[in-house]
């Protein structure tokens, strides 16, 4: 065997040791052009909180931190406060999250403890499935279908047992509360379900075998030894849940009323910081007006940055490095 | 069997029913919506729907011509934009991903997949429409590209992730370089992924509504001009279906039918793409 044929790949005037290590110039360029797409993502984050703040200047400036608790919101005054959909936001997010956690960690453990074989590719397609249909649809659906069943055949019951407690007194609006949260609830179940399922795939076959090894029964396996070790990762996924929640838009927007009021009852019409930009951006006459609607984005877009942050640290910690749900967007 | 033991059995049947119970409640919001969506858009879809422009407020029929048309435009030059950018950066994330700078653009990535798209629309207004003083197509499909690239990088660096190192390795002895090692043979091999990673995100994009508010605006004419107001489907269900008339009522349940059959079918293109490519690995 003579000497192995390897003769300079790239340019001549690079020294032979970095040829042969592989350092090679259009690998640089290469890397650069790389790295230059990447900077775009912490370039847009950058640039949307700096636009946000600079637009919200004159509202912050203004009100301070009290433009969170007031709650006149009068544009013909000009006073902005955006108490009533701070409720909203959270009021609604919240009520979505009492629906949908049980129904969402229950499809996520139906998967991938008690489902047989066959049955898991098909549910797991339909709950993505859920996840594809747009916001507006979800709307329509709302306005057409689920206000009149709620009126029908939810509220008249809930009304004549539990009609004592504040939440459930006065006359149902059809737009409110109860139906934003709704419509929400059914809108986060298959983000949160995807996220937990894959959490749950995370966690080792050894920790099942050794419960059950011990006695356990098929619930306490998954009580005692799957959910503990996935806890993180499923309140990560809870809070993922959350930030959809918090942010999400024109369905809420066509179904929770739109009426700047905090009221307890459910059945009263609400409001939410994204539903508020959504119908008066446009009518922002005042650049006053225009900059409190800024602040309002600004405090959603901070809020759900720390929401998302806290969902994806906990995330990682139990499936750590994969992009978790980005396969259920 | 002992009491104590008979009890953990009835507790464990129990809260498997409870689990499948929910689980089936889960699947059949789903079925309702879809069943809803396909009984009143179906009745509400004839040959005009899709041929003709919308008729003013008041008078029946009319189509949505122009929204389909404009959804086609905006998701078109939404792609152009935010797929380069999208699949440039993940593919860094996958290849050089390694060190702190990789980490915090993975996390970046994740943060901005889940803000508002209400907020990106109204930045989107800020950039564009404001300074331009007209809304615009252009302002939209910017604003939905913005939307899209953190979720494209993040699929990517996924899907080129899978690509097995020894291929890398291969190339690499054959005395490729590294750029060439990364496109022809690491991006060539996990394209089927990608092109699904594009196909999602498209899917998603698509049926959009918020960031458009304040961006593309919507428009009730036919128009094909990215520097002018343009109609889309999504923005069409928004003005119908929360109007007061019987008609619009019904072109908004045939629009959304026919929204939700495009995003459907792209979602499944982007299944079947991955099928052919990873038969059973995925």
């Amino acid at each position: 065997m003579t000497t192995l044929p390897i003769e300079p790949v790239s340019r001549p005037s690079q020294p032979r040791w970095q040829v042969l290590l592989g350092v090679d110039r259009s690998d640089r360029i290469y890397r650069q052009i790389l790295t230059l797409f990447a900077l775009a993502l912490p370039a847009l984050m950058l640039v949307l909180l700096g636009v946000l703040f600079v637009s919200a200047l004159p509202a912050l400036k203004r009100y301070g931190p009290s433009f969170l608790w007031t709650s006149t919101w009068d544009p013909v005054k000009d006073v902005y406060g955006a108490a009533p959909m701070v409720f909203g936001t959270l009021a609604s997010s919240f009520l979505a999250l009492l629906l949908a956690v049980p129904l969402a960690l229950s499809v996520a453990i139906f998967l991938t403890e008690f489902s047989p074989r066959w049955l898991r590719q098909p549910v797991a397609f339909l709950v993505e499935l859920l996840a594809a249909i747009p916001s507006v649809v979800y709307g329509v659906w709302g306005i057409f279908v689920l206000i009149p069943f709620l009126r029908s055949s939810v509220v008249p019951p809930l009304k004549s047992v539990l009609g004592w407690l504040p939440l459930f007194k006065g006359v149902f609006y059809g737009n409110s509360l109860l139906a934003g949260g709704i419509i929400l609830a059914i809108m986060i179940v298959p983000y949160i379900a995807a996220v937990s399922r894959e959490v749950l795939l995370a966690v080792p076959v050894s920790q099942r075998e050794a419960a059950l090894a011990m006695g356990a029964t098929r619930w306490e396996a998954v009580r005692s030894a799957v959910l503990p070790y996935g806890r993180a990762g499923l309140i990560g996924a809870i809070i993922l849940g959350l930030g959809r929640a918090l942010g999400e838009t024109m369905a809420v927007t066509m179904l929770i009323g739109n009426r700047h009021d905090i009221g307890v009852s459910l059945f009263a019409p609400a409001y939410t910081m994204a539903a508020a930009i959504a119908n008066e951006f446009s009518e922002a006459t005042t650049s006053l007006y225009l900059s409190a609607l800024f602040e309002v984005g600004l405090i959603l877009f901070v809020v759900t940055v720390v929401v998302n942050a806290i969902a994806r640290w906990l995330i990682w910690r139990v499936a750590r490095g994969t992009a978790v749900g980005s396969r259920a967007l | 069997m002992s009491a104590r033991a008979f009890r953990r059995h009835l507790v464990s049947r129990l809260m498997t029913g409870v689990v499948v119970l929910f689980s089936f409640v889960a699947v059949l919001a789903l079925v309702l919506i879809l069943g809803n969506l396909l009984l009143k858009g179906a009745t509400s879809i004839n040959w005009d729907f899709f041929t003709k422009n919308p008729v003013p407020a008041g008078q029946t029929g009319g189509g949505v011509a122009n929204a389909i048309v404009g959804t086609g435009i905006i998701v078109a030059l939404a792609a152009l934009i935010g797929v380069p950018i999208g699949v440039g950066a993940g593919m860094y994330l996958a290849e050089y991903g390694g060190g702190r700078f990789g980490f915090l653009v993975r996390f970046v990535a994740d943060v901005l997949n889940g803000t508002p798209s209400i907020v990106i629309g109204i930045v989107g207004w800020t950039f564009i429409v404001r300074p331009t003083g007209h809304f615009s197509a252009l302002a939209g499909s910017v604003s939905l590209a913005i939307l899209m690239i953190p979720m494209l990088a993040r699929t990517t660096e996924e899907m080129v992730r899978l690509v097995p190192n020894s291929l890398r390795e291969a190339a690499l002895a054959l005395g490729y370089a590294r750029w060439r090692t990364s496109l022809k043979v690491v991006a060539r091999t996990a394209l089927g992924g990608i092109v699904t990673g594009c196909l999602v995100g498209i899917a998603r994009i698509a049926g959009e509504t918020a960031p458009l508010l304040f961006t593309a605006l919507g428009n009730l004419n036919f128009s094909l001009s990215v520097n002018h107001p343009m109609q889309t489907l999504s923005l069409q269900i928004y003005v119908y279906g929360t109007g007061p008339f019987e008609e619009w009522h019904r072109l908004a349940w045939a629009s959304a039918l026919v929204l939700m059959g495009l995003v459907l079918i792209i979602s499944l293109a982007a299944r079947w793409v991955t099928r052919q490519r990873y038969g059973s690995i995925r």
